[in-house]
C-alpha cells in the first residue's frame, strides 16, 4: 500500500473524528479489493479507466479531488465557486475517496484524468512530473511567484527545474505539550538534546510518561516524524533529502547515529505503542499522563474542548548538531497539479493562477482551520494562537521537508522503511541488521 | 465385475444416443447452445485465465504500472529477490500455514461441536443458532473493528479487565509481534466457527436420525456414535468443511488489513495476500514483484485444490 496517512488531508476532520475514519477505511477497503481483482485487467488495457468527463465547452475545467472528507470537500467547493464567480468559468469536480485516489493515481493519470487534480509537494510530485504525467506550469508561477517564499518555490519544482505544483496549505511537525503542565511543574522548553533528555528524565521521576507514542494499526508512519527530525538535526537537511532520494547509504554511520539517538528516547516513550493509534496517544497527552508528543499540527483535532486546545503548544525539535541548528522544519504541503494533456489547458492555467492567489487560500482556510496558508499574502487575522505560531514557525524555516513518505518513494517507505523501523522499535539492539536490510532493498525502488 | 461392464456398455450407448441427437439439432438450437456455452466460456477466460496468465507473465517482469512500454523482462529476478531479500516473505508464508493449521485444529472442530450440540432438541436451539451465527453476518472489516476495540491497549476490554493498561504492565495485543497473530486468529476463529457450525448443522439436519439412534440402541456411547456413524456418514459435508477451511486460511486478508493496518506490513502480521496488495497497489507499484508473490500463493492454492478436484472428478466418472 502506498502511504495514505501523512498525505491525508489531516486537518480536515471535525474534532474528535480520526482522519482515518472507519467509513473511509471501509471504502478504501472496497476500492482496494476491487482494484486487486482488476489489477491484471488494468495492466492489459493500459489506460482505459479514469473519469471520462467531456469538457467540450471550453469554459469548463475539470477538477479531480481527493478531498472526500466533509471539511475539505466543503472547503474545495467554496474555493472553486469563488473561482467561478471571479472568472465565469465552470468547474466540474470529481471527488474520489482520499485513500483510493492515492492508490489509483498512476492509472488515473494515464487514463483520462481531470484537467487539474489535488496532490502533494516533494518527491511524490516530482515522481509523476518526471514520468511525464503532469503539465509544466511555469507561466502560472510567473504570475503568482511573488506570493510564495523561496522554500515553497523549491517545493513546487520538478527535478527538471520547471514548476509543476501550486501549494495551498501546509502544517508543521513539532513537539507538542500542554502549557499548564509545564507551568505547574516548572518545566522549561528544551532547545538542545541534553536539555531534552534531562527534561524527559525529570518527567519520568515526576511520575509522568515523558513521550506519547503510538504507531499501531495503520499508523506506522508516526515513528518517521521523529526519525526525520533526528536525521535533519544530526546530519542536516541535505543529507536527509539525499537519504530519502536513495542517494545516500542507509548503512552510513550517520544513519546509525540517528537510530542511536532514537534509542535514547525509547525508555521515555509510552509502552504498548506498537498497538496504539496516534489518536489514543494524543488522549494521554490531553489527560496529562504524558508530557510531550512529537507529531503534526493535526494532533490539535483530538483536543476537542476549547480550554484544552488553548492550552496546547509546541516547540521545535531540539538542536543536536550546532551546525544544523533548528533550521529545518517538517511541513507537509498539499496543493494542485495539471495533468499532462488537459482538455482545457487555458482554463486549467487560469484555475491554477486563481488557486495560487490569496483569495483562494482565504476561502479554503475559512472552512478548514486545521492547516495554515502557504501564500504569504493570505489573511491570517482569523487564525487561532496555534495556527499563528505554526505560520510563524514555518516562515522562519530555512528548509522545509515534507515527510518521510512524501520526500521519498512511497512504496519504499511503506514496504521497506516503515516495517523495518517497526521491527527495530521492538528490538532496538538490531540497528546494524535493520539498516543493512533497508539498504539491500533500496535498489529495488531507486534505479539510478 | 459384471456390473462395471454393464455400466460401461450403458455409458457407450448413451454417448451414441447423444451424438445422434446432436446431429438433429435445429439451427436455432445451435445458436442457443453456442450462446449458453460461449458466454460462460468467454467470461471464464476473461475473468479467470487471462488474469492468471497475465500474473504469471508479469511475475517475470519489472513494471511500475506507468505505460505498457515500461514493462521490462527480468527473468527470475523477482523470485530471487522474493526468496533472498524480502524480509516479510518467509514470515508471511509461515503465518499463512500457521493460520491454516490453527483453523484446522481449533475453530473447525469447535464449529462441528457446536453444530452437533445444537442439532439435539435443546430448548432455545434457534436462539443459540442465531447468536452463534451472528459474526458470520457481519462483514470481516467490521469484525476487525470490534476486536480492535477489545484489544485496544489503553481502553480495550481485555486490558481493562486484566488491569494491564498501566505503565509497566502493558500487554500490547496487536502490537507485540509475538502476540498479535494469535490475537487476530482468535478474532478470525470467532467468525470461522460460526461458518462451520452452519455448514455442519445443515448437513446434520439432512441426515437420517435413525442412524445414530440405531447405534445408540446397539449400545454405542455418544462419542462412538459420532465418530463411527455420524461423522463418516457426513462425508460430503466434511469435504466441504475442509475445503472452506483451507480457502478461508489462504485468502485471509481483511481482518489483518483492518487490525494490523493497511500501510505496509506489521511485524508479526505478515500474510501473502497483504504482501501482494502492498506491492501491486499504490503510487509506486512493483507489479512484477507483487505478481511473483501472487504466483507463489497460486501454487500453494493449487497444491491444495488439485487433489480435491481430482478426487471429486474421479468419483463422478465412476458414478
Amino acid at each position: 500500500m502506498p502511504h495514505p496517512f501523512a498525505g491525508r488531508n489531516i486537518g480536515s476532520m471535525p474534532g474528535g473524528i480520526p482522519p482515518l475514519s472507519r467509513r473511509t477505511m471501509i471504502k478504501g477497503l472496497l476500492g482496494a479489493a476491487g482494484l486487486a481483482a482488476a489489477a491484471p485487467a488494468i495492466a492489459a488495457c493500459g489506460g482505459g479507466s479514469g473519469s471520462a468527463s467531456s469538457a467540450t465547452d471550453t469554459k469548463l475545467v475539470t477538477f479531480g479531488s481527493n478531498g472526500s472528507d466533509p471539511v475539505p470537500k466543503k472547503a474545495y467547493a467554496a474555493t472553486l465557486s469563488a473561482f467561478t464567480k471571479s472568472s465565469g468559468d465552470q468547474v466540474k469536480v470529481n471527488t474520489v475517496d482520499h485513500d483510493t485516489f492515492q492508490n489509483t493515481i498512476s492509472t488515473y493519470l494515464q487514463g483520462t484524468p481531470d484537467d487539474v487534480f489535488t496532490w502533494f509537494a516533494g518527491y511524490r510530485m516530482q515522481f509523476f512530473a518526471a514520468k511525464g504525467l503532469a503539465h509544466p506550469i511555469d507561466d502560472v508561477w510567473a504570475k503568482i511567484g511573488g506570493n510564495f517564499s523561496d522554500a515553497t518555490k523549491a517545493l513546487a519544482k520538478g527535478t527538471d527545474g520547471h514548476y509543476y505544483f501550486v501549494p495551498i496549505y501546509n502544517y508543521p511537525w513539532g513537539v507538542f505539550y500542554r502549557k499548564s503542565l509545564f507551568a505547574a511543574k516548572g518545566y522549561q522548553v528544551p532547545t538542545t538534546w541534553d536539555d531534552f533528555m534531562t527534561l524527559a528524565a525529570k518527567m519520568k521521576s515526576d511520575g509522568l510518561v515523558p513521550f506519547s507514542f503510538g504507531y499501531g494499526q495503520g499508523d506506522s508512519w508516526v515513528p518517521l516524524g521523529t526519525f526525520d527530525y533526528l536525521n535533519m538535526r544530526i546530519n542536516g537537511y541535505q543529507f536527509h533529502m539525499d537519504l530519502m532520494h536513495g542517494k545516500e547509504s542507509w548503512t552510513d554511520q550517520k544513519v546509525n547515529d540517528v537510530l542511536g539517538h532514537y534509542s535514547q528516547l525509547l525508555p521515555f516513550t509510552q509502552e504498548g505503542a506498537a498497538g496504539r493509534k496516534w489518536e489514543d496517544a494524543a488522549q494521554a497527552l490531553i489527560a496529562k499522563q504524558t508530557g510531550m508528543f512529537t507529531l503534526g499540527l493535526f494532533v490539535a483535532q483530538q483536543f476537542t474542548s476549547a480550554a484544552d486546545l488553548a492550552d496546547l503548544d509546541f516547540f521545535a525539535f531540539p538542536e543536536i548538531n550546532p551546525d544544523n541548528g533548528q533550521t529545518a522544519v517538517e511541513a507537509p504541503t498539499d496543493g494542485f497539479m495539471v495533468s499532462s494533456k488537459p482538455k482545457n489547458l487555458a482554463g486549467a492555467v487560469k484555475l491554477m493562477e486563481f488557486l495560487g492567489s490569496a483569495a483562494a487560500e482565504n476561502s479554503y482556510l475559512a472552512i478548514d482551520s486545521a492547516n495554515v496558508a502557504v501564500n504569504s499574502q493570505a489573511d491570517t487575522s482569523k487564525y487561532n494562537t496555534l495556527q499563528t505560531k505554526a505560520k510563524q514557525f514555518i516562515s522562519q524555516a530555512k528548509n522545509l521537508s515534507q515527510f518521510g513518505d512524501r520526500d521519498s518513494d512511497p512504496g519504499f517507505i511503506s514496504n521497506v522503511v516503515e516495517p523495518a523501523l517497526a521491527k527495530w522499535l521492538d528490538n532496538p539492539s538490531s540497528t546494524k541488521s535493520t539498516l543493512s536490510t533497508i539498504e539491500s532493498q533500496k535498489s529495488q525502488y531507486f534505479t539510478s | 465385475m459384471t456390473s462395471t461392464v454393464d455400466q460401461q456398455e450403458t455409458q457407450q450407448r448413451t454417448r451414441r444416443d447423444r451424438s445422434r441427437r446432436v446431429r438433429r439439432l435445429s439451427r436455432r438450437d445451435k445458436i442457443v447452445l453456442a450462446l449458453m456455452v460461449g458466454i460462460p466460456t468467454l467470461a471464464h477466460l476473461v475473468l479467470v485465465w487471462v488474469p492468471t496468465i497475465a500474473s504469471v507473465v508479469l511475475s517475470f517482469t519489472d513494471w511500475n504500472g506507468i505505460g505498457l512500454d515500461s514493462i521490462k523482462f527480468v527473468g527470475l529476478k523477482n523470485y530471487e529477490q522474493l526468496f533472498t531479500n524480502y524480509p516479510a516473505f518467509w514470515p508471511a508464508l509461515e503465518h499463512n500455514f500457521l493460520w491454516l493449521a490453527f483453523f484446522l485444529v481449533i475453530p473447525t472442530p469447535f464449529g462441528i461441536f457446536l453444530a452437533y450440540q445444537l442439532n439435539k432438541q435443546i430448548r432455545g436451539s434457534r436462539f443459540y443458532q442465531t447468536a452463534i451465527f451472528l459474526p458470520m453476518v457481519i462483514s470481516l472489516a467490521v469484525v476487525g473493528f470490534i476486536w480492535e476495540i477489545i484489544y485496544n491497549p489503553d481502553t480495550g476490554l481485555i486490558n481493562g479487565v486484566l488491569g494491564t493498561n498501566v505503565p509497566g504492565h502493558y500487554i500490547d495485543w496487536l502490537g507485540n509481534p509475538k502476540l498479535n497473530l494469535w490475537a487476530v486468529l482468535v478474532a478470525a476463529s470467532w467468525r470461522h466457527a460460526a461458518y462451520i457450525m452452519v455448514l455442519y448443522l445443515a448437513g446434520l439436519k439432512g441426515m437420517d436420525p435413525a442412524l445414530p439412534e440405531a447405534a445408540a440402541i446397539d449400545g454405542a456411547s455418544e462419542w462412538q456414535a459420532f465418530t463411527r456413524v455420524t461423522f463418516p456418514s457426513m462425508k460430503p459435508i466434511n469435504i466441504i468443511v475442509a475445503v472452506v477451511t483451507v480457502i478461508e486460511s489462504l485468502r485471509a486478508f481483511d481482518l489483518v488489513y483492518v487490525m494490523g493496518g493497511n500501510n505496509g506490513t506489521k511485524p508479526g502480521l505478515e500474510l501473502l495476500s497483504l504482501l501482494i496488495t502492498n506491492n501491486i497497489l499504490g503510487e509506486s507499484p512493483r507489479i512484477g514483484f507483487g505478481s511473483a508473490i501472487a504466483v507463489v500463493l497460486l501454487v500453494i492454492s493449487l497444491i491444495v485444490i488439485i487433489p480435491y478436484l481430482v478426487q471429486t472428478f474421479r468419483k463422478e466418472r465412476v458414478r
